[in-house]
């Protein structure tokens, strides 16, 4: 197969990510659509670096898997914390940043 | 030790004594806080004596000394140190400074004695101490500028001594304000100096001045006219003399001290010190001796229609000091200092005695309620007169003796000096009438109610003290003179200081006459060897037919004010009757406190009116306020992007990465 499908499909997921989280509002969702935005990328690093033929962009991909694991450790947890104290799961109830 | 040593030392004891007895306040009862204070003092007039001692037994020509402690400041061509140096000059300062300041402490203690501020007072006064001799020894333009402000605060902490009093806050603003005028005066001086000659040193700027000015160059005659107006505050001269009258608020040892006998003649001092550039500035040094000339005559004819006593002395003491200036800057750099001495001694007493009459009239200044002192008080008006006798050049006191020197000299120097002569003798001869006017009008005659009661009972009045200025109630629980009044001849110190002064006022003079001895101009004579007025010397029969003069016109005086103020008593009102005008113009002290007002205070007053009004509302106001809405109004466009809203952020965000890689898709193609 040519390197386009894979990089259709990438940009589709990411696509699909971006989407998911300009319309949803709950934060589990969100970060779903997050982890979705860096699988998108990761599956474009990986058949790229099928494509040129050496596994460093697979490293990458190794990197990133980590890093999205910390962020779904710390989004959990921040999701965790606003259901104990009783706030609404609704990130446009939450907007205590308003300048 | 050496004389160095010595100088330290009588250095270092009245800052000691200051700030034990201010750290002690609480502990040490009063009188151990007077004693120290006096004791302080006292030795650092012995250590004078030693320094005196060490001089002597060097040669003429060997007798000074420079002696630095460690660097004061230094940095690339700027090399001040904490220096000292001792000639005959600072010597002979240092020893009237001590010598009369002792005393002073001592009458302090009797005078001082039901005070509430008595551990202040001393403190206050033996830190003036200390900075009188900084001044005087300081080895550079630094450490005299130090010295300098040392004694103006010393002088404003005591004029203010009664703080409740609203008069005397005043008068220690007045003072300390032109103090600061004459303070800027010197400090650009030594800036000038700096500039031209590369040093603060004396030694070195004085060794150096020849070879780099030329006569009345307008640098060295600006250095010397900048001088000469920290003298002039210093030691209140026209214009700059307004404060000392005020000055009088002060609690009586304060005007003996600092405003008639040593700070006040500071000014004196320092064109002493510095006459090398003076020869160098002929233009400065005559400026210097017509305005002191001008400060004897104005301060005497005011001096003769004064009423409150203690003022009456204070212009007495800027006429006094008019005559030092004269000579120390025409040349009679010797008599200046000789005059300078004997007038420590004879107007400290006068104002001593002056202090005990103000006690037993429970704080009453006005000569036209005091009568017949002379019978009531019998010490104090036998020392009184020993001064009066003294300030009127009487024959053979000290006064008279070191004043006809001066006049001998610009006698002898001839051509437009004989006109500080013959002025000078017109001042001389003012001099006598107003002092004896003072004497004749409280101690003869019949005694007041105050002098009555103190012959009845021999018990001071104790009225509820009013101020004369103000009528308001003087406060005592702050130490306003205190709940009870001492007079001389209640009190052992304060006696034994004034018998001393009377005693020196009376024959003090007598260690300098003409063609007999000549013990301070010879001592004196090596430091001002290389000025070339110091080589005229009046010849001794001119010198004692000026002495006659002086002498005759003395008698005159004294005669003219018995005629007024003893013989004829009603003759003082009729021609004050008379000459009303004239009497008015002198009252008011030459309208001199008005012109400044008009000239100085109050364009001052309009400029600040004016700053505040229009520069600060509009100009600063505006500026500052522009600032604030601009950066207000920024903020709140910005804002409004701070939405709160996650998602938009979000959005934000990848519309931000979508347009850059857009751009880099664009760019690269």
């Amino acid at each position: 197969m040519s390197i386009e499908w894979y990089v259709v499909l990438s940009a589709l997921l990411f696509a699909t990510g971006a989407m998911g989280i300009l319309i949803r509002r709950s934060p589990v969702v969100i970060l779903l659509c997050l982890e979705l935005m860096l699988n998108a990328g990761n599956l474009a690093l990986v058949a790229f670096s099928r494509m040129v033929g050496n596994q460093q962009g697979q490293v990458f991909a190794l990197v990133v898997m980590v890093i999205a694991a910390c962020e779904v450790v710390v989004g959990l947890g921040l999701i965790v914390a606003i259901f104990r104290r009783r706030l609404p799961l609704d990130i446009d109830e939450l907007r205590e940043l308003r300048g | 030790m050496s004389a160095v040593s010595w100088a330290w030392l009588a250095l270092l004891l009245p800052l000691l004594g200051s700030i034990v007895v201010a750290l002690g306040f609480r502990v040490l009862p009063a009188r151990v806080a007077g004693t120290i204070g006096t004791a302080a003092i006292g030795l650092a007039f012995v250590c004078a004596v030693g320094a005196l001692l060490n001089l002597l037994g060097e040669g003429a020509d060997a007798r000074h000394h420079a002696s630095s402690l460690w660097t004061y400041a230094g940095a690339a061509g700027l090399d001040i140190k904490l220096g000292i140096y001792v000639d005959q000059l600072s010597v002979f300062m240092l020893l009237v400074v001590t010598g009369v300041s002792t005393l002073i402490h001592l009458y302090s203690v009797g005078y001082m004695r039901s005070d509430e501020g008595y551990h202040r007072f001393f403190s206050y006064l033996n830190f003036f101490v200390f900075s009188m001799l900084l001044l005087v020894l300081a080895g550079n333009f630094v450490l005299l500028i130090v010295g300098w402000a040392f004694v103006g605060f010393a002088s404003y902490a005591l004029i203010s001594f009664w703080y409740r009093r609203t008069t005397a806050t005043r008068a220690g603003m007045k003072a300390f304000v032109i103090n600061v005028v004459g303070d800027i005066g010197l400090v650009l001086a030594a800036f000038l100096i700096f500039r031209e000659i590369g040093s603060f040193d004396y030694g070195t700027v004085f060794a150096r001045a020849p070879h780099v000015f030329t006569t009345n160059e307008w640098t060295v005659t600006a250095i010397c006219l900048l001088l000469l107006l920290g003298a002039f505050a210093k030691s209140a001269q026209l214009p700059l003399h307004t404060w000392l009258p005020d000055a009088m608020e002060g609690p009586t040892p304060v005007s003996s001290l600092i405003h008639a006998a040593t700070m006040v003649t500071a000014g004196v001092y320092l064109i002493a010190r510095t006459h090398i550039l003076f020869v160098l500035a002929p233009t400065a040094a005559d400026i210097a001796a017509f305005v002191g000339l001008a400060t004897l005559l104005v301060a005497a004819t005011i001096a003769l229609v004064m009423t409150d006593l203690k003022r009456a002395i204070a212009y007495s003491t800027m006429s006094q000091i008019g005559y030092m200036v004269v000579g120390v800057s025409i040349g009679a750099y010797g008599a200046g200092m000789f005059h300078l001495m004997t007038h420590a001694f004879f107007k400290a007493l006068l104002f001593m005695a002056a202090g005990s009459i103000i006690a037993a009239m429970a704080n009453e200044q006005n000569i036209d309620k005091m009568s017949g002192f002379g019978r009531a008080m019998r010490f104090t008006s036998v020392t009184m007169l020993c001064g009066g006798l003294a300030l009127a050049a009487f024959p053979l006191t000290s006064g008279f003796f070191s004043k006809d020197e001066i006049l001998a000299y610009a006698g002898a120097r001839g051509g437009m000096y004989l006109i500080f002569t013959v002025l000078g003798y017109l001042g001389a001869f003012l001099t006598a009438i107003y002092t004896f006017r003072l004497i004749f009008r409280v101690l003869p005659g019949r005694p007041c109610r105050e002098a009555q009661e103190l012959i009845d009972t021999g018990h001071v009045a104790h009225a509820a003290p009013r101020n004369p200025a103000t009528g308001e109630q003087e406060d005592t629980d702050v130490g306003f003179p205190g709940a009870e009044h001492h007079i001389a001849e209640h009190s052992a110190s304060m006696r034994v200081a004034m018998a001393v002064l009377a005693f020196l006022a009376l024959f003090g003079g007598l260690i300098q006459v003409p063609g007999v001895d000549n013990v301070i101009a010879n001592f004196l004579d090596p430091v001002f060897a290389d000025s070339p007025l110091a080589a005229i010397h009046p010849s001794t029969s001119w010198s004692w037919i000026g002495l006659g003069i002086g002498a005759a016109i003395s008698l005159a005086g004294i005669g003219v004010a018995y005629l007024l103020y003893v013989l004829r008593p009603d003759a003082p009102a009729a021609l004050q009757r008379r000459l009303s005008a004239v009497h008015a113009f002198l009252f008011n002290k030459w309208y001199f406190d008005e012109a400044i007002d008009l000239v100085v205070v109050r364009p001052a007053l309009a400029i600040g009116r004016f700053a505040n009004d229009v520069f600060e509302r509009f100009v600063v106001d505006g500026l500052v306020a522009g600032t604030r809405d601009a950066i207000g109004g920024a903020g709140g466009i910005v804002r409004i992007v701070q939405s709160g809203f996650v998602r938009s952020y979000a959005l934000l965000l990848l519309a931000g990465f979508a347009g850059l890689a857009l751009y880099f898709l664009l760019s690269s193609s």
